[in-house]
């Protein structure tokens, strides 16, 4: 018994009228959708993954896109995708790949958060006419400060931990060379250096053409250890330890060889063509006090000199684990919530592991002050975080400052077709293939990039002046200011925060 | 100084109230008690509550002398709670691990009695310090606890328009905490954030008003951290980055570390708040001066306040107003 073959997700047709055969759908589709025969366009739509540039590129907006012309028999338990996940799993007998973040239709809980605004006891503060102050320091603080103050003047004699100097509390979370062309990579490098913020090199080296950019660079060792040496230690602002992440909590990584370019392998340090597998848990940690041991001996080889960042899935337990790092040496700890992005996750764990970045922020933030250990590390938050009203919403549930993955992507022309995992990314962004790999213009998307991280920060000082605050630290756990709009109230305990009205 | 003098200068600014809340602070008030904590209760109902109260200061030291607080009732102000003080001496044998025991039991006292017995609330503890608010105009309540009957050498006094606890005695200004009082003029935007921090250093605001975290901050940083008020200042109105930036560096690096460190307990939104220790006062306001402050002085005497009526009323002669800049402290100091 065959189960034939399942109903196309896209309709594409083109408009005859319109279109003048120019032929740059077939040249710009990598999944060989388009083909010009005899003056006629043939179309196969069961390629299409609407990634959208055919649509981009056509000059004449010949093409037009139909989502799920034939659909199934609707059913509300049986629906269309644990349908076809089953046909494609009785079929293969295998994991489901997935790109991008979680996809499944959980409420998002921001967006039923809402943000307060000064009338008439207080007034708001105008951006434009007053200081507004973004500035963002992560690392350790002291809890206390020792001042000497004699004829001399006044002497700090507190030793302060090495800390980030952030212009703007938004981030760019860590994207490896291997998952991201160099391109991509180069546009974020320069978008980030220009805005005074950070990004993260992601578990695959340290490319030679980035090192100018190394300043502004979190470099990243995960289970791998892909690309570690000292000389990519030192180069990097701070160094990040990946236990997990927000689209696959507990698994590892995998890239496959046919993705490992000659440049890919020097600079993740493997053969060229062989799979880079990193493994599920750290080989030298299998407890907390293994972790502690790691963050000191990255702290050793680099001198105590830079921050040191442990980044977590946002698992059940994140508050505990993180109150357990920040009994180490680390000084920021990285929440990846389950809407997070990745190239590539079974499915099974991007839709169904991990709690939101939301409920995690919260419990995290109030497990540290209860234990009274919020000033020893950072809070960072990351996975899902969409727009500049999110950015605001999660500083005031408890974050330092936030790593934004997905919105970049989006901002270098990213269509969200979910469809990395296939490394024929058609924008340059999740691809290897040199030709794909050159439609992306560093000099073009490094602008995208640092005018979406301005225009976030402008809408976050306006957000913050409505709110009659001047200056981040001042929003930074300041969960008055929010209300939750129909939560239930077992959510709003976590979020400690109050409903609207009240 | 009586209070005779104080009550006219707040009845110059009744524009900046609504009759529902005012209240007076004196240091020095108690000369036959001086060492001790002269704890202020409100007891909704005095035969009730106050056998709780008893019972929780009595495990922590002795009560050497209380008493009903006089009062005289006006027409629009009812006696709704009882006021009561007590003179209380803690044992410092029962906090042994404390570098200041005696600070440490009564502010123990002021949290457990706040947040456990319902109908009383500590509303001062301080030694040597006499605290008189209520629902009311400023002369009204000035009248209704007779302070021209009081001396100190230093006052604060404050009339409120409330918006969020009206009427609540409890929720009318001067705040105190031992040896710490506190007048705002403003609302603090970043209450959330100064409210949580200072809970995890074990405070519990229980006043429902975002003033009484002023006094629990200077208590942090001054008395537990042992800052200077000047610095104190700094840290809850600090200079902008944009000015660290261009300062020396040694200075900038002060400024950085301060801001690094105590971040969360900056207070953001419109305020002037004058602070009181028995040795000092300090006047100052937010970052970018949304609220007024003028001071003034006559000889050794020092005068801060909203407007520049209310010092010319108590001393006619006053020779300098001056307004100080956004978040620079004015800092008067007690000589003996």
């Amino acid at each position: 018994m065959t189960i034939g073959s399942v109903p196309v997700k896209f309709r594409i047709t083109v408009d005859p009228d319109q279109c003048m055969l120019c032929g740059r759908c077939a040249e710009n589709c990598p999944y060989d959708v388009f083909r010009i025969e005899n003056n006629r366009m043939h179309v196969n739509s069961r390629k299409c993954v609407a990634c959208h540039r055919c649509i981009a590129m056509c000059p004449r907006d010949a093409i037009n896109i139909k989502e799920r012309p034939v659909d199934y028999r609707s059913h509300p338990v049986w629906t269309t995708e644990i349908r076809e996940a089953i046909y494609n799993q009785a079929r293969t007998g295998k994991i489901i790949l997935a790109g991008m973040g979680n996809a499944q239709p959980y409420p998002v809980i921001f967006d039923s958060l809402v943000l307060d605004a000064c009338q008439v006891t207080n007034p708001s503060i105008d951006p434009l006419r007053e200081p507004m102050e973004l500035r963002t320091y992560l690392g350790k603080k002291p809890s206390r400060l020792e001042i000497k103050e004699d004829s001399d003047g006044v002497d700090v004699l507190t030793t302060l931990a090495p800390n980030l100097k952030l212009e703007t509390p938004i981030m760019i979370s860590h994207m490896s060379y291997g998952a991201i062309s160099l391109n991509a990579q180069q546009s974020i490098a320069r978008a980030v250096s220009d805005m005074g913020t950070y990004m993260g090199t992601g578990e695959g080296g340290l490319h030679q053409s980035l090192y100018p950019y190394q300043s502004h660079m979190i470099v990243q060792v995960a289970s791998g250890r892909f690309g570690v040496d000292i000389n990519y230690l030192e180069r990097g602002a701070a160094i990040e330890i990946k236990i997990g992440q927000g689209a696959k909590p507990g698994i590892g990584g995998h890239l496959p060889g046919e993705k490992v370019c000659e440049d890919v392998s020097c600079t993740r340090m493997i053969p060229v063509g062989s799979d880079a597998i990193s493994p599920a848990p750290h080989h030298d940690i299998y407890s907390i006090e293994d972790l502690k041991q790691l963050v000191r001996s990255l702290k050793e080889a680099t001198e105590w000199k830079k921050p040191v960042f442990v980044k977590i899935a946002a698992v059940h337990n994140a508050a505990a684990i993180a109150a357990g790092i920040a009994r180490s040496s680390a000084d920021v700890v990285v929440i990846d919530g389950f809407r997070g992005g990745t190239g590539a996750a079974p499915k099974v764990f991007r839709d169904h592991v991990g709690i939101p970045i939301e409920a995690a922020i919260a419990s995290v933030d109030a497990k540290l002050r209860a234990q009274g250990i919020r000033n020893q590390v950072s809070l960072i938050a990351s996975g899902g975080i969409r727009e500049s009203a999110d950015v605001a919403k999660v500083i005031a549930l408890g974050a330092d400052a936030v790593y934004i993955g997905t919105a970049a992507l989006v901002a270098m022309g990213c269509r969200v077709c979910g469809t990395c995992y296939r490394g024929l990314c058609p924008w340059g962004i999740a691809t290897q293939r040199p030709d794909l790999v050159a439609r992306l213009d560093p000099e073009v998307a490094s602008k995208n990039v640092a005018n979406l991280i301005h225009a976030w920060t402008l809408e976050l000082s306006e957000l913050m002046g409505a709110a009659g605050i001047n200056s981040i630290e001042s929003l930074r756990g300041n969960r008055d200011r929010l209300r939750g709009y129909l939560l239930d109230e077992s959510m709003m305990n976590v979020l400690d925060v109050k409903s609207v009205g009240a | 100084m009586d209070g005779a003098n104080i009550r006219k200068a707040l009845s110059m600014m009744d524009e900046r109230g609504s009759g529902e809340g005012a209240g007076y602070v004196a240091y020095g008030a108690f000369p036959e008690f001086a060492e001790c904590y002269a704890i202020h209760v409100f007891f909704d109902t005095v035969h009730e509550t106050k056998p709780a109260v008893d019972q929780e200061l009595a495990k922590w030291g002795t009560i050497i002398h209380e008493e009903e607080i006089p009062t005289y009732e006006q027409q629009n102000l009812r006696k709704i709670h009882t006021p009561w003080r007590y003179f209380f001496l803690p044992d410092p044998h029962l906090m042994p691990r404390s570098t200041t025991p005696e600070d440490d039991i009564v502010m123990h006292l002021v949290m457990k009695v706040n947040t456990t017995i319902p109908g009383a609330l500590i509303y001062s503890s301080g030694k040597n310090i006499a605290l008189f608010k209520a629902s009311g105009w400023p002369e009204e309540v000035a009248d209704f606890y007779r302070i021209q009957d009081y001396k100190g050498y230093l006052w604060l006094g404050h009339n409120r328009y409330p918006t969020n606890t009206p009427g609540w005695w409890g929720g009318a200004h001067p705040f105190n905490l031992l040896h710490w009082s506190v007048v705002h003029n403003g609302e603090i935007t970043s209450y959330g954030t100064n409210r949580r921090y200072i809970e995890s250093y074990g405070y519990r605001c229980s006043m429902f008003t975002d003033t009484e975290v002023v006094a629990y901050l200077f208590d942090l940083l001054v008395r537990r951290h042992q800052l200077s008020p000047e610095i104190a200042v700094k840290a809850l109105a600090p200079p902008f980055w944009d000015d660290i930036d261009r300062m020396p560096e040694k200075v900038a690096r002060l400024n950085t570390a301060i801001r690094l460190t105590y971040g969360p307990a900056l207070m953001n939104g419109p305020f002037a708040i004058v602070v009181a220790r028995p040795d000092a006062i300090v006047g100052f306001t937010d970052r970018i001066k949304l609220r007024p402050l003028v001071t003034g002085t006559s000889g050794s005497k020092l005068y801060i306040s909203s407007e520049e009526a209310a010092i010319r009323i108590m001393e006619p002669g006053v020779g300098d107003i001056t307004m100080p800049r956004a978040g620079e402290p004015i800092i008067g100091r007690v000589v003996a």
